[in-house]
């Protein structure tokens, strides 16, 4: 007997040991990625999850519609005389709502990673640090890019017009995004600093209701108590919706877009680099 | 002997707590270039705090450490350059196929797109997943998933490897398809740290080992010192009475210099080099009228390694390093 059989013996079926070291040996170290590069591909990661398990559009895209026909019928007569004239109101506020609502799956999902043990290896790449969750977020920015696409193909349905056109439409929508995508940082940080999903859930939709309802999404706020009046006027959500129904009706002021855009940076600055120190360590 | 720049791996004094736990307290290690070194513990021994740390994904409290030169703390980002990490929870993606991980992490590693695919279709062959390649992680078995967690570390070819309980819940086939798969690595002059709760892993592939307990490194050696010194075997027995078991220990004691008793009332373990030891105490044994249901010589189990070296069992700790992990969380 040859010795060759003995080895082929002690080595197990399914891993090839000549081939295994071959692979080894056959790669030199590619230069580290760039943060883009290594963004996008976290990104990329995030796409793949919804292509493997596209339900999960399911929630971006049924509460949108729920919203719009649910106000616009029930409320649209009272409130406005008439569902056609309220859906003109309320159209880009809600466009608004749906994908701020949707920014708090982000957390859910930071929260449900930071479980998995993939976690540990990103953490052991020579990557930059921030990567993993501002791709996670920019995959998220597809979703948010869903929900807000649903909001108005169905309002357009229903007889929704917007005076500026698709220009109008386009700016209006990428606006929305790009605050969500600031604001998502707080829900990140909120899936990072909680022990479970479901706490993430309470706690951000705990957060997103009363920011989402006290604002002029659904109502003029002149007709509220003048308390409230002054927090609906002061919260950055009313400036975002002022802002959206400015560009998709052709009369937007300068500076309700430079005030949502500063928040989204500012919510960006204070709130990023808090997610990344804590996703650094933590779990 | 060996000059520090030989040494991949060099660990003085590290120390972490959770709270007001001492996970690790004043680890030393010293990992030869191009060795397999395994650190050998019982869960919540500090062996996963003491990977994280070195892999950079937790900081010290104290102490330091270099891997390959660099300081783990001020030069995390050329650590992690050179090493790869695979956890004790399978390190990869469950809910993306084994190809998505690798080109995945291909491309974070800065492959291009057509060298990551390739890369990719490489690895999974080599590892036997050629077929399963198109397949979500979460319906791989446990040996797949880490063989797929073991590519993963050398998508990029790592200096130094650090593998977490790499084979902890595997079938004994699967086991030894992750233990040949390691033997390429250190044939390739992978370093490698390898952590284990097995003496039977360690002394397999390690060139050196250091037993961990509490915190502490409190035996290192080669496998042949470190069964040396605890005795390269065991011998069991189990008698017919347990009534008769404090006089078989004595017995067995005066041959062996000590006997434990076990929890099963009528068996007692001892550890024992040779053979003919063992038969003297047999035959002590038969002599004062003292019946053996059985008895077996065997290699020290981890227990033995604990008792001899600690004079205690090595059982779990209250909490398992997890635990301590969330609880500082």
């Amino acid at each position: 007997m040859s010795t060759a059989p003995a080895t082929r013996a002690r080595t197990a079926p399914g891993t090839d040991e000549v081939a295994v070291r071959k692979a080894l040996s056959s790669t030199p170290r590619p230069t580290q990625a760039s943060a883009v590069s290594a963004a996008l591909t976290f990104g990329w990661r995030g796409m793949l999850k919804v292509k493997h398990v596209p339900e999960q559009l399911l929630d971006v895209t049924i509460t949108p519609v729920m919203f719009v026909l649910m106000f616009t019928y029930l409320f649209g007569g009272a409130i406005a005389g008439s569902t056609g004239d309220y859906l003109d109101y309320i159209l880009p506020g809600v466009l608004a709502m749906s994908v701020l609502f949707t920014t708090v799956y982000s957390g859910i999902a930071v929260n449900i990673d930071l479980t998995k043990g993939v976690v540990d290896r990103f953490r052991s790449l020579p990557i930059w640090r921030p990567a993993p969750l501002v791709g996670a977020l920019l995959g998220d920015s597809v979703r948010y890019l869903v929900a807000g696409t649903v909001i108005i193909v169905l309002g357009m349905i229903l007889g929704y017009r917007p005076d500026a056109g698709v220009g109008g439409v386009i700016a209006a929508l990428a606006l929305v995004v790009l605050f969500a995508f600031g604001l998502s940082w707080i829900f990140t940080t909120m899936g990072l600093l909680m022990r479970s999903p479901n706490a993430v859930m309470n706690a951000g939709f705990m957060s997103i209701f009363p920011l989402t309802f006290l604002s002029n999404v659904f109502v003029d706020p002149d007709t509220v108590p003048s308390a409230l009046e002054a927090f609906v006027d002061v919260n950055p959500v009313s400036i975002l919706v002022t802002a959206t129904r400015g560009l998709m009706e052709g009369n937007v002021d300068g500076s309700d877009i430079a005030i949502v855009l500063g928040t989204a940076a500012a919510l960006t600055a204070i709130f990023a680099p808090l997610t990344v120190r804590l996703y650094r360590y933590r779990g | 002997m060996t000059s520090p720049s030989a040494l991949a791996i060099e660990a003085t004094g590290l120390v972490k707590d959770f709270g007001t736990t001492r996970a690790v307290d004043g680890v030393d290690l010293a990992v030869r270039s191009g060795s397999v070194y395994g650190v050998l513990g019982p869960n919540g021994a500090g062996k996963t705090t003491t990977i994280k740390m070195l892999a950079t994904l937790l900081p010290p409290d104290g102490g330091e450490a270099r891997v390959l030169g660099h300081d783990i703390v001020t030069e995390g980002d050329a650590v992690r350059s050179a090493m790869s990490l695979t956890g004790q929870l399978a390190s990869v993606d469950e809910d993306l196929t084994g190809r998505e991980n690798l080109v995945l992490l291909g491309r974070l590693l800065g492959l291009g797109r057509a060298q990551a695919k390739e890369r990719a279709v490489e690895l999974l062959e080599a590892f036997g997943l050629g077929e399963a390649a198109g397949r979500l992680v979460k319906n791989y078995s446990g040996g797949m998933r880490r063989r797929l967690d073991i590519a993963a570390s050398i998508v990029v070819t790592p200096q130094v490897m650090f593998l977490d309980e790499p084979t902890t819940g595997l079938d004994p086939r699967s086991r030894n398809q992750v233990w040949d798969i390691i033997r390429a690595l250190a044939a390739e002059g992978t370093t490698i740290l390898l952590c284990t709760q097995y003496l039977d892993e360690a002394d397999q592939l390690a060139e050196g080992i250091a037993v961990i307990d509490s915190g502490k490194v409190i035996a290192e050696g080669t496998p042949a010192q470190l069964k040396a010194s605890v005795g390269s075997g065991a011998l069991h027995l189990r008698l017919l009475d347990p009534d008769q078991r404090p006089e078989a220990e004595r017995l067995m004691s005066a041959q062996l210099g000590v006997a434990h008793q076990e929890a099963d009332p009528a068996a007692l373990t001892a550890p024992c080099a040779d053979a003919d030891r063992a038969a003297e105490v047999l035959a002590d044994l038969a002599r004062s009228g003292i019946k053996i249901a059985n008895f077996s010589l065997g290699q020290p189990s981890l227990d033995e390694v604990f008792l001899a070296l600690t004079g205690h069992p090595a059982e779990e700790e209250p909490t398992d390093e997890s635990t301590e992990e969330d609880r500082a969380a």
